[in-house]
């Protein structure tokens, strides 16, 4: 058996069990941390496809960011599990029933479709062949709509986190900066004009005389 | 026997299949719901990546990249809204949901 062919079915079987493990784990930290397993074994599939720059992207912007962000969420919630859990057995037989369906259908069009199709060969690329720069390539020309869209996206994501998450608490103290720099001195201070007491005067130099 | 695009087509698949099933068996967890569309979205990606590479076109690859983007974003605000909704009703039971109804 060649090589490739082995890490390719030891990958699957890791792919396909952590993914079993994430659906069926009680602990959410648990399900996380086979998410993350299942993330890493699919960036050495892609790899196994020559595609390095997808394969690089997936272990950083998903284990590094996004998978961290789940973490935190379910660390932040207090979450009773055992409530969670209380159906979890009852809902077995049609779930089970429903991926056996999924599942079937798609092998018998695979199969019927790809057993008669000739076998796509991929092409072979020369040593001097970069995924990245033929990536860069093409989404900075034919690309760069797409691209821009994608990152108004981003931005848009970014808003709607803040905007939905963002609580004004009631009682709190705190500066308005606004009104701080608006105001003027006239708000502030006030010149009062004191009246010179003549009579203080007049005894002064009585006191001195004395 | 070389690895042949079905391969890689089964195995997308089957992980699609696993995370239908993990939709189902936790309908009431919105985390782990919230997982099993990551994979879901894995799968699809996959996908994508193996007829890009067996195709030769890396147009594929593109595609795959701006699922990555979408797929973010979506984890992003669907964590927020999660927050949001056990500052809300103290839990992130889906059953409980009914009381957003107007």
């Amino acid at each position: 058996m060649e090589f490739k062919t082995f890490i390719f079915y030891w990958f699957a079987l890791v792919l396909l069990f952590g993914a079993l493990r994430v659906i069926t784990c009680r602990n959410p930290v648990h399900a996380a941390m086979w998410l993350v397993l299942c993330f890493f074994t699919a960036a050495g599939v892609w790899l196994l496809l020559h595609a390095e720059f997808l394969a690089i992207t997936l272990v950083l912007v998903y284990v590094g960011a996004v998978m961290v962000l789940f973490l935190f969420v379910i660390m932040m919630l207090d979450v009773n599990l055992l409530k969670l859990k209380e159906n979890f057995r009852s809902y077995w037989p049609v779930g089970a029933m429903v991926g056996v369906l999924v599942a079937f259908e798609m092998a018998s069009i695979l199969f019927v479709a790809y057993d008669r199709a000739p076998a796509a060969v991929a092409p072979e690329h020369g040593a001097d062949y970069s995924n990245t720069r033929e990536l860069g390539l093409l989404l900075y020309t034919e690309y760069v709509y797409a691209f821009e869209i994608a990152a108004v996206l981003l931005l848009v994501a970014i808003v709607a986190a803040i905007a939905l998450t963002y609580r004004r608490r009631k009682g709190v103290r705190q500066q308005d900066v606004g009104e701080q720099v608006r105001v003027k001195k006239g708000d502030r201070l006030r010149l009062i004009k004191v009246p010179t007491e003549p009579a203080a005067e007049a005894a002064k130099p009585g006191d001195a005389a004395a | 026997m070389p690895i042949s695009l079905s391969h890689y087509l089964v195995l997308g698949a089957l992980l699609f299949a696993i995370s239908v099933v993990g939709i189902f068996l936790n309908r009431r967890n919105l985390i782990i719901l919230l997982m099993a569309i990551e994979l879901m979205l894995l799968a699809v990606n996959l996908n994508f990546v193996a007829f890009s590479h067996f195709l030769g076109d890396p147009a594929g690859q593109v595609f795959v990249f701006f699922i990555l983007t979408v797929a973010a974003a979506e984890s992003a605000i669907g964590l927020a809204i999660l927050v949001v909704l056990f500052r809300n009703i103290g839990g992130i039971d889906v059953n409980e949901l009914g009381s957003l109804k107007g």
